[in-house]
């Protein structure tokens, strides 16, 4: 597509390759000796060690062992379980809180979408640790607490939110859904900016009522921002940990237990690093499973 | 046609008021979180460890901050986190800018295979390289608590070069070969005429990095132990921990952490809800 740098020498071999291309592979150095210190060799580091139990002097090699005890482990399924709860529970719904958003903004005039853009994204800039803080005082078990506060108004006894286990899950869902869709709606009002007003004339011509304009034509042309906002979700949601380690520490029970944090338990509390590699592993198997039915999806809807 | 235009313009005022409605409901319910937080911090709780705000206060008092800056290395912690934010700032806008660049505009072998799998690295979530990544920094390299341990894995984020390569393809080649033919060097042309034309997107890049690596949290709670080398996120964490009865303070302690982002946020406001759109997928 481009033309390559000046081919006016004439000396061959390693020299003129050098001459070349030297300058791009110096451009490209500093990321791909990153990639080889901090990506590459822990990845294979983390694989072998999954295999072994391991001592600062020397681990030793102990087969399946890792996996077989992280199988045979109650709170490695429950932290799957609780794992994929709260990913069912917040992707979708957020997706559909940020598209109505999006589109009862988009019907504002210029200066009333700016003041919700901004103030909507505005908790996106705030810290996971500062955002985790305040919740822990909303859901501040006594009945002076402001979500107790609040359903102390409608005549209800306070809730022990994060300190028992049928609540404390969903109080952690709670927050992520009352948290910033600042991005995504930022995302789905550029798309919605891009769809031709020619398709909804042509609509109109037709005597198209209101929802089939939307099913039709809205919808299927927002799906690349859908999609993008389900993934990149849906992995975000499979390391959520912050919120857990700083408001529940995974309990009560291991009722919060997720994935990440049992991981950082079992390497950082127990300092079990192979049983650590090998849950994380499980981890990463789910999220590139996920990852590769995105690009399916994508393919399929570029046939559509 | 006229009679029955205004219901229609009529019941779209009413739609649009009703939409309006929705729209402030639920941004005050984003909001409430922060207004408590801040009212939180500027009410004195001293008095016992069951004193909650009130939602309006009635006495404005600064002593939560007080009380939390004499508990804690605040200070300290502030000026870590500026000092690795910066750091992290610079480094990834110019090594992400010189390795878009080069993917987007020099073809050299192998450009393509090399960028796929920096990318395809997105996918490995960061708990698979924690454990090796710790152990080489704290057992093989002894680096535990310094500041080159906490910047070093982020100093060029794959992220950043696939969102730096989508930009730079959008520049014009034409100045790019005007250059080579006054035989400027390559670094000089990326230097000279690329950066400059790269600016708004640099400016973008630059601000989401700094507000990233402000809000950063796992890795430098894991590769620092004493209490100096915390950063503001991390110290405000061990503080929670510590003095979870102290309400104000921890108030105080939230607001600080968040304050710094939101004055950037509010003073380039442009930027941030522009960026966004940056290289994310087309619609």
């Amino acid at each position: 597509m481009q033309t390559t740098a000046s081919p006016k020498r004439t000396s061959s071999g390693s020299g003129r390759f050098l001459r070349e291309y030297g300058w791009a592979y110096l451009f490209i150095l500093a990321p791909v000796l990153l990639f080889l210190v901090f990506t590459l060799y822990p990845v294979a580091s983390a694989f072998v060690m999954s295999f072994q139990q391991y001592q600062v002097m020397g681990s030793t090699w102990i087969g399946l062992d890792n996996y077989k005890h992280m199988i045979g482990d109650d709170v490695f399924w429950k932290s799957i379980r609780n794992t994929v709860i709260f990913t069912i529970a917040t992707v979708p719904v957020n997706i559909l809180i940020t598209f109505v958003l999006a589109y009862l903004i988009f019907q504002m005039k210029n200066k009333a979408q700016t003041f919700f853009k901004a103030t909507l994204y505005l908790p996106a800039v705030a810290s996971g640790v500062t955002i985790s803080v305040v919740w822990l005082a909303i859901f501040d078990p006594t009945d002076s607490g402001l979500l107790n506060r609040f359903l102390g108004l409608l005549g209800i006894d306070p809730v022990i939110w994060l300190g028992q286990s049928g609540t404390a899950l969903f109080s952690l869902i709670l927050m992520n859904w009352l948290g910033s869709h600042g991005a995504g709606i930022i995302l789905y009002l550029a798309s919605m900016g891009g769809v031709p007003k020619s398709l909804y004339e042509a609509a109109d011509i037709d005597h198209a009522s209101g929802w089939t304009k939307f099913a039709r034509i809205t919808w299927p042309l927002l799906k690349p921002t859908t999609l993008y906002l389900l993934v990149t979700g849906i992995i975000t949601s499979f390391q959520v940990f912050i919120s857990v380690y700083l408001m529940t520490q995974g309990g009560p029970n291991f009722a919060t237990t997720t994935i990440a944090y049992l991981i950082y338990q079992t390497a950082f509390q127990f300092y079990e690093f192979g049983l650590a590699s090998a849950q994380s592993f499980v981890l990463a198997l789910l999220i590139v499973i996920v990852s590769v039915l995105q690009f399916k999806a994508f393919s399929s809807d570029v046939e559509y | 046609m006229q009679s029955q235009s205004q219901p229609q313009t009529q019941s779209r005022k009413l739609m649009l008021t009703i939409a309006g409605i929705l729209l402030l409901l639920w941004t005050i319910l984003t909001i409430v979180p922060l207004y408590w937080m801040l009212v939180g911090s500027l009410q004195d709780s001293a008095a016992s460890a069951s004193f909650r705000p009130a939602m309006i206060p009635e006495a404005l008092s600064l002593a939560p901050y007080e009380r939390f800056f004499a508990k804690t290395a605040a200070w300290r912690w502030l000026f870590n986190s500026l000092l690795v934010s910066s750091v992290l700032t610079v480094t990834n806008v110019f090594f992400a800018s010189l390795a878009g660049y080069a993917f987007a505009k020099l073809k050299f072998p192998g450009s393509n295979a090399i960028f796929w799998i920096l990318l395809s690295t997105m996918m490995i979530p960061a708990q698979v390289t924690l454990i090796p990544l710790y152990i080489l920094m704290v057992n093989t390299l002894q680096l535990q608590d310094t500041y080159t341990a906490i910047i070093l894995p982020t100093a060029v984020s794959v992220g950043n070069i696939f969102l730096m390569k989508q930009y730079m393809s959008s520049l014009p080649t034409s100045l790019i070969h005007a250059a080579r033919i006054d035989a400027c060097g390559e670094f000089r042309i990326f230097w000279r005429v690329i950066l400059p034309l790269a600016k708004p997107g640099l400016a973008v890049l630059a601000i989401f990095t700094f507000v990233a690596s402000w809000n950063e949290f796992f890795w430098p709670f894991l590769i620092t132990s004493s209490t100096d080398m915390r950063t503001i996120q991390v110290g405000l964490a061990s503080f929670v921990f510590a003095e979870s009865t102290d309400f104000g303070a921890m108030m105080a302690g939230a607001t600080i952490g968040a304050l710094p982002m939101m004055i950037l946020f509010f003073s380039l406001q442009r930027y941030f809800l522009q960026g966004i759109t940056i290289g994310a997928v087309k619609g």
